[in-house]
C-alpha cells in the first residue's frame, strides 16, 4: 500500500523537490552574479564609453511598441469605465479610473512585460551568443572586465530608460482615454481633466516610475544572468533567451504585488 | 620570463580533463600542444591566461603566478599575453578596424593615431589590408582567423597563445598562418603556445611538441624526438594510425 503510494506521489513529490532545489540554487547563482556586477560598476572608464549606445538602444527599440499598447490601454479604460458606472456613479469618473490605472498599474506592467519579451530577450540572446562564440573570452583576453563592458551598461541604461519610456506611455494612455471620452462618451474636456484630477497625487508618478525603474532593473539584469552563464551552442542561446523572457515576467509581477504592499 | 604550468588539474563535474599537468614554455620558445579532439587542449590554454580556473596546481605567467593574482593584475598582464581563438571570435558587431582597436584602447597613453597605424601594421602583417571597414560576417573563415590573429598581435604581446590557428584551413592558408606564427617569433621574439592537431602545422612551427593525452601529458620533445618515439599512443597520433593507439589500450 506504502510502496504504491510512493510510486505515484514519490516522481511529483521528487520534482517538486527538484525544482525548489534548482530554485534555490538558481538565486544563489543570480545573487553571485550581481554582486559581481556591482563591483564590476566601479570601473566607470569602461561602461561610461557605451551606456549611452545602449541607452539608445532600449530607447528606439521599446518607444514604438510602449506607445501602441498605451493607447489602446487608454481607450479600453475609459470605454470600460463608462460601461461599469452606468448611471450610478458621475460619469467624470472615467477621468479618475484612466488617470490612475494608468499611472499605477498598466502603464507600468504591460510596458515591463512586453519590454521584457523584447529588451530582455534581445539581451539574453545577444549575450548568450557573445558567450559560446567566445568573444565575451576574447574581451577577457583584450584586459576588459566583460561584466563592466557590457553587463554594466545595460542595466543602467534599463534602469534610466524604462522609467522614461513608460512615462511617455502614461501620458500617451491618458491621452488616449482623453479622446476617447470626449469623442465617444457623453463627456466634455473639462469633466474629463476634472475627474483625473480629482484624486490624483503627485506620488502616482513617483510610483509609476519606481516600478518602471525597478522593472528595466529586473529586466535587464535577468536577460543579463542568462545569456552570461550561457552554457553550449546555438540551442543553448535559444534556452537562455526563454528562461529570460519567463524569469523576468514574473519577476515583474512579484515586484508589482512587492511594491503595492511596501508603498501604497 | 616564461610560462609554467605545474601541477594543473581540471575537472567539469565528474569528468576528469586535465590531471596534474606540468609544462614549461620557456622564453622565445614555440611549443605545439597536440592531441585529439576533446582532450583539453583549450582547456589548457586557458588556463594560462585565466580564463579557467584550474582546481589544483600552479601557473606561472612572465614571473606571475596567474592562479593567484587580484583581478586588476590579471588584466595587467593579460595586456602582454595575445590569444588567438579557434573560431576568432571577432566581435561580430564591429568593423574590423574596430575589433582591433578594442585591445589598443586598453594602452595607456596611445592615441588615435598611433592606435591607427598599430591596426594597419597588423592588417597589413596578416595581409588583410583594405578589409577595415568590413563585418566579421562578411569574411571568409580563413580571413576571420588572420583577424583573429591580428587583433591578438596588435598590441604587441611577448606571450601568443593560438587555439587551433589552422585547423579547417585550406592547405594554402594554413601555411601562411604557420608562417604568420613563425615571423612572430622570429621578429618579435614572442613565447608561444600553439595548440593544434594538425601535424605538418607541429613540424613547421614548434621547438618543442608536447602531447596530451588522457589528462595527462603524455610526451614532451623536439619533432625530431616526436617522429622516433616509440610509444605507440604517440605514434599513432603522429603518424595517423589509430590502430596503434588501440593496441596499447586492449
Ligand atoms: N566550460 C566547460 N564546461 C563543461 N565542460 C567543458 C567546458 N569546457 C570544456 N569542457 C569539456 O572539457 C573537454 C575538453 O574540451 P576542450 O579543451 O575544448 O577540448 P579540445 O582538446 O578539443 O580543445 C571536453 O569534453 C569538453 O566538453
Ligand atoms: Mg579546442
Amino acid at each position: 500500500m506504502f510502496r504504491a503510494m510512493n510510486g505515484v506521489w514519490g516522481a511529483p513529490i521528487a520534482w517538486v523537490g527538484r525544482s525548489a532545489l534548482g530554485t534555490a540554487g538558481g538565486f544563489g547563482q543570480f545573487g553571485r552574479f550581481m554582486a559581481r556586477v556591482g563591483r564590476s560598476v566601479a570601473d566607470t572608464r569602461t561602461w561610461s564609453a557605451v551606456v549611452v549606445v545602449q541607452m539608445a538602444r532600449i530607447g528606439v527599440s521599446s518607444l514604438p511598441i510602449a506607445l501602441f499598447i498605451a493607447a489602446f490601454t487608454g481607450i479600453v479604460l475609459a470605454l470600460q469605465a463608462s460601461y461599469t458606472f452606468t448611471g450610478a456613479v458621475p460619469l467624470y469618473f472615467v477621468g479618475v479610473l484612466v488617470g490612475k490605472t494608468m499611472l499605477l498599474e498598466l502603464g507600468p506592467v504591460l510596458i515591463g512585460l512586453a519590454l521584457a519579451g523584447r529588451v530582455g530577450a534581445n539581451i539574453a540572446a545577444e549575450l548568450g551568443t557573445m558567450r559560446v562564440t567566445e568573444q565575451i573570452d576574447a574581451l577577457e583576453t583584450l584586459a576588459y572586465d566583460p561584466l563592466a563592458y557590457l553587463v554594466v551598461p545595460r542595466i543602467i541604461a534599463g534602469v534610466v530608460m524604462f522609467p522614461l519610456v513608460v512615462a511617455f506611455a502614461d501620458a500617451t494612455g491618458v491621452v488616449a482615454g482623453w479622446i476617447t471620452a470626449i469623442n465617444l462618451l457623453d463627456l466634455s474636456t473639462p469633466e474629463f481633466v476634472r475627474g483625473l484630477r480629482l484624486f490624483f497625487l503627485p506620488f502616482d508618478v513617483t510610483y509609476s516610475m519606481i516600478k518602471a525603474g525597478s522593472f528595466g532593473l529586473a529586466v535587464t539584469a535577468i536577460g543579463s544572468f542568462y545569456g552570461f552563464t550561457t552554457r553550449g551552442g546555438a540551442e543553448a542561446v535559444g534556452r537562455s533567451t526563454t528562461q529570460a523572457v519567463v524569469v523576468s515576467s514574473m519577476l515583474i509581477l512579484v515586484l508589482d504585488a512587492f511594491w503595492a504592499v511596501t508603498l501604497l | 620570463m616564461s610560462i609554467l604550468l605545474e601541477g594543473i588539474s581540471k575537472a567539469f563535474g565528474s569528468k576528469v580533463v586535465l590531471d596534474r599537468i606540468d609544462l614549461e614554455v620557456r622564453e622565445g620558445e614555440t611549443v605545439a600542444v597536440i592531441g585529439g579532439s576533446g582532450v583539453g587542449k583549450s582547456v589548457l590554454l586557458k588556463t594560462i591566461v585565466g580564463l579557467l580556473e584550474p582546481d589544483a596546481g600552479r601557473v606561472v605567467v612572465d614571473d606571475q603566478v596567474v592562479t593567484e593574482l587580484s583581478r586588476e593584475h590579471l588584466y595587467e598582464l593579460r595586456r602582454r599575453v595575445g590569444y588567438v581563438f579557434q573560431f576568432a571570435a571577432l566581435f561580430d558587431s564591429m568593423t574590423v578596424k574596430d575589433n582591433l582597436a578594442m585591445g589598443l584602447r586598453r594602452i595607456a597613453g596611445m592615441d588615435a593615431e598611433e592606435r591607427a597605424h598599430r591596426t594597419e601594421e597588423a592588417l597589413r602583417l596578416v595581409e588583410m589590408e583594405g578589409y577595415e571597414g568590413q563585418l566579421p560576417g562578411q569574411l571568409s573563415g580563413g580571413q576571420r582567423k588572420r583577424v583573429g590573429l591580428a587583433r591578438a598581435v596588435a598590441t604587441r604581446p611577448k606571450y601568443l597563445l593560438y587555439d587551433e590557428p589552422t585547423t579547417g584551413l585550406d592547405p594554402v592558408t594554413t601555411s601562411v598562418i604557420d608562417r604568420l606564427i613563425l615571423k612572430m617569433d622570429e621578429e618579435l621574439g614572442v613565447t608561444s603556445v600553439v595548440v593544434t592537431h594538425d601535424m605538418t602545422s607541429a613540424y613547421r612551427v614548434a621547438d618543442r611538441i608536447a602531447m596530451l593525452y588522457d589528462g595527462r601529458i603524455r610526451f614532451t620533445g623536439t619533432p625530431a624526438e616526436i617522429q622516433a618515439a616509440d610509444d605507440p599512443i604517440v605514434r599513432g597520433f603522429v603518424e595517423g594510425r589509430p590502430e596503434l593507439m588501440q593496441e596499447s589500450t586492449a
